[in-house]
C-alpha cells in the first residue's frame, strides 16, 4: 500500500494573530507554528495501512518556505519514509497549491492520496478536491472512517446532522476529519531515524491563480461586554435584555 | 451577460435551507452585475417541482435534473451539469453553499475549471467591474478580502450571513439533458442521519457546553434548554469535552470544529481558549454562563452570567419556557 499525504506547516491553533503592518501578511512574532492537525489524521492513516500490508512506501509533501523542512522532518519521525519540499511563495488562492501538487503527484505510483480536510490557515478547504479533479480521480472530503477492501474504498464523510457513504475504486484522494484515527506522536528512535530518511528539495514557480489579496484585517469588534448578574437570580434580567436590548428571543 | 449560477443544493428531492440563502445572494450579485441568476438543482424524485420554489428568491431560469440517481449527492454528475452549463452560458459567478455538499463540490468544481474559488465568504461587492469578496481566515482570527481577476469566479457562502430575500424572479424552469454518467465516487447512502436537531453551522441559535458542566450525564440540562428554545437551536460543544469523548466531533466550535455565527450562542461552562473564540464570535450575540468571573468567553460575550451552569441553565431553561407558552 503506497501512500502520498499533503501537509501543511500553519500557526498552532492556539496562536494569537495579529495583521502585519503591510496589511497583507501575519504578525509572525510570538506565533508557534506546527503540523496542520488534520494533516496528522492524514499521515496517520497512511503508517497504519502501509503497517497493515506489510509493505510500501508513504512519501510527505508540502508546499512552503525553507521552515516547512520542520514540518516534514515531524512527519518522517511519526513514520513516513520520504519526503518532498516544494519550495513557492504560498497566497491565499489555494488553485495554485493545488496544480503545483497535482504536477509533482502526476507520474507518482499511489494508492492513496490523502489530505488534512482543511489548512487551519486559509481555511480554504479546497486542495484536495481540486487535486483530485485535476488528476482525474476519486475523492472523498471530511472523512472520519476509512475501509479498503481489494483496491476498492468505503469511507463515511461527515455531512450535517450524519455521514454519507462514499464508495471508490483505488487510487483516490481522501481528506481527513479529526477521528479517523488517533495520530501518533513521535518516538525518540522516531525522530532520530528521521534525520537519515530521504527529503527532496525543489524550487517550483507558482502560476497565479484567479484571486488576488487586497487586504487584511482583524476581526470586526464585538460590542462591549456586560456582566448581567450572578447566579440563577440574574436570569430574569438577562431574558429581559435578550428581548427588548436585541431582541433575539 | 453578467449571469450568476447558484447551486442548489437539496436532499432527498429537497431544497436544503441553503439553498435559498444561496440564490438569494446571487440575485444580490446579479443585481449588482446586471445579470441573470440561473440556479442549478439536482435531485431525486419530486426535485424539480420543489426547485420551481426558487423563483420566489430570485431565479431567473430554474435548471433541473431529476433522477433517482440524484437522491443522494453525486459529485460527478453535478461537476459535469455545471462545467457544461458554465460553457454554454460563460457566467460571472458560480455561487456554491459553503456546506458540506458546497465545499466539496465547490472545490471539485475549481479544479474542472481551473478556476480559483473562494471558501466560506461572508461579504460581497463588485468594484470596477469585478467581484470582491471578504472571507475569514484563520478560523476568523482574520479577515482577507481578495479580488477575482478572472472569471467565472467561484463563491462558497458561509451558511446563515446571507439572509433569505422574497423577490420575484422570471422563475423559467428547463429540464437539463443530464443523464448518470462515469461515476468516480458514488455516494451509496446516508447513515445517522438524525435529523431532531440542526447542524451547529445552520442553526439559529447554539446552546455549546465545556467542561464546566463536569459530565456528559449533565448535557440533558442543555437539551432542555434547546428543546425550549425551539427548532431552530441546537446542541454545540468545546474541544475539551469533544476530546474527553463526552460529546461528538461533529458539535465542536472552534477552529479545530466548525465556526458558526448563529443569531445567539450559549456558552455553558466554556471558558473560552482561543481557538474556540476565533469559531464563535461571528455570533450576533454571545451569552456566557460560567463560574469564573475572569474567564477569557466573558470578553467576547454581550451578556455574561457569573454562576454555576447547575442553577443557571434550569432557571434560563423554564424563564424560556414561561415566555413561549405566553406566545412570546
Amino acid at each position: 500500500m503506497n501512500s502520498i499525504v499533503c501537509i501543511k506547516r500553519v500557526p498552532d491553533s492556539e496562536a494569537r494573530i495579529r495583521v502585519a503592518a503591510d496589511g497583507r501578511s501575519i504578525d509572525p512574532s510570538g506565533v508557534k507554528f506546527d503540523m496542520n492537525e488534520y494533516d496528522k489524521y492524514a499521515i496517520e492513516e497512511a503508517i497504519q495501512r502501509r503497517e497493515a500490508a506489510g509493505d510500501g512506501q508513504v512519501t510527505v509533501i508540502t508546499v512552503g518556505g525553507d521552515e516547512a523542512r520542520e514540518t516534514l522532518r515531524q512527519a518522517l519521525a511519526m513514520g513516513a519514509d520520504d519526503a518532498v519540499l516544494l519550495r513557492a511563495d504560498v497566497s491565499l488562492d489555494g488553485l495554485p497549491i493545488a496544480r503545483a501538487l497535482a504536477d509533482e503527484i502526476r507520474g507518482r505510483p499511489f494508492d492513496l492520496l490523502l489530505f488534512g480536510k482543511q489548512a487551519i490557515d486559509d481555511d480554504g478547504m479546497q486542495v484536495p478536491a481540486m487535486v483530485s479533479e485535476l488528476l482525474g480521480l476519486p475523492c472523498a472530503t471530511v472523512v472520519v472512517s476509512l475501509q479498503i477492501e481489494n483496491g476498492r474504498a468505503i469511507a463515511r464523510r461527515e455531512i450535517e446532522g450524519g455521514h454519507e457513504v462514499v464508495e471508490f475504486e483505488l487510487p483516490g484522494v481522501i481528506a481527513a476529519q479529526k477521528g479517523l484515527n488517533e495520530p501518533r506522536y513521535p518516538s525518540l528512535k522516531g525522530i532520530m531515524a528521521a534525520k537519515k530518511k530521504p527529503l527532496e528539495e525543489k524550487d517550483v514557480a507558482l502560476v497565479d491563480g484567479g484571486l488576488e489579496l487586497v487586504g487584511l484585517t482583524g476581526p470586526p469588534a464585538r460590542p462591549e461586554p456586560q456582566i448581567v448578574g450572578e447566579g440563577a437570580e440574574a436570569v430574569p434580567e438577562l431574558v429581559r435584555r435578550l428581548r427588548q436590548e436585541v431582541k433575539v428571543l | 451577460m453578467a449571469d450568476v449560477i447558484a447551486y442548489a443544493e437539496m436532499r432527498d428531492g429537497t431544497l436544503r435551507p441553503v439553498a435559498r440563502e444561496t440564490v438569494s445572494a446571487a440575485r444580490v450579485l446579479a443585481d449588482e452585475l446586471g445579470g441573470n441568476v440561473v440556479a442549478v438543482a439536482l435531485g431525486g424524485p419530486g426535485s424539480a417541482d420543489a426547485a420551481r420554489e426558487l423563483a420566489g428568491y430570485g431565479a431567473d431560469r430554474i435548471l433541473t435534473a431529476e433522477n433517482e440517481a440524484f437522491a443522494n449527492y453525486d459529485p460527478d454528475s453535478a461537476v459535469r451539469a455545471i462545467e457544461s452549463i458554465a460553457g454554454d452560458m460563460s457566467p460571472v459567478a458560480i455561487v456554491f453553499p459553503a456546506s458540506a455538499q458546497g465545499k466539496d463540490l465547490s472545490a471539485r468544481v475549481a479544479g474542472r475549471l481551473d478556476r480559483s474559488l473562494a471558501s466560506e465568504v461572508t461579504e460581497f461587492d463588485v468594484e470596477d467591474g469585478s467581484i470582491v469578496v471578504t472571507r475569514p481566515v484563520y478560523a476568523g482570527k482574520a479577515y482577507a478580502r481578495l479580488r477575482f481577476r478572472e472569471t467565472p469566479a467561484l463563491i462558497s457562502l458561509r451558511p446563515n450571513v446571507f439572509p433569505v430575500v422574497k423577490k420575484q424572479g422570471a422563475g423559467v424552469a428547463e429540464a437539463l439533458d443530464l443523464e448518470p454518467g462515469e461515476v468516480r465516487t458514488r455516494v451509496s447512502g446516508i447513515e445517522g442521519g438524525s435529523r431532531e436537531r440542526l447542524d451547529v453551522r445552520e442553526a439559529d441559535v447554539v446552546v455549546a457546553g465545556g467542561r464546566g458542566m463536569q459530565a456528559p450525564e449533565h448535557w440533558k440540562m442543555l437539551d432542555d434548554l434547546v428543546d425550549a428554545l425551539g427548532p431552530q437551536a441546537t446542541l454545540g460543544a468545546s474541544r475539551a469535552v469533544v476530546d474527553a469523548g463526552w460529546r461528538p466531533h461533529g458539535e465542536q466550535v472552534g477552529q479545530t470544529g466548525k465556526v458558526v455565527s448563529p443569531s445567539l450562542y450559549f456558552a455553558i461552562g466554556i471558558s473560552g481558549a482561543i481557538q474556540h473564540l476565533a469559531g464563535m464570535q461571528t455570533a450576533n450575540v454571545i451569552v456566557a454562563v460560567n463560574k469564573d468571573p475572569e474567564a477569557p468567553i466573558f470578553s467576547v460575550a454581550n451578556y455574561g452570567i457569573v454562576g454555576d451552569a447547575f442553577e443557571v441553565v434550569p432557571r434560563l431553561t423554564e424563564e424560556i419556557r414561561t415566555l413561549r407558552d405566553s406566545g412570546g
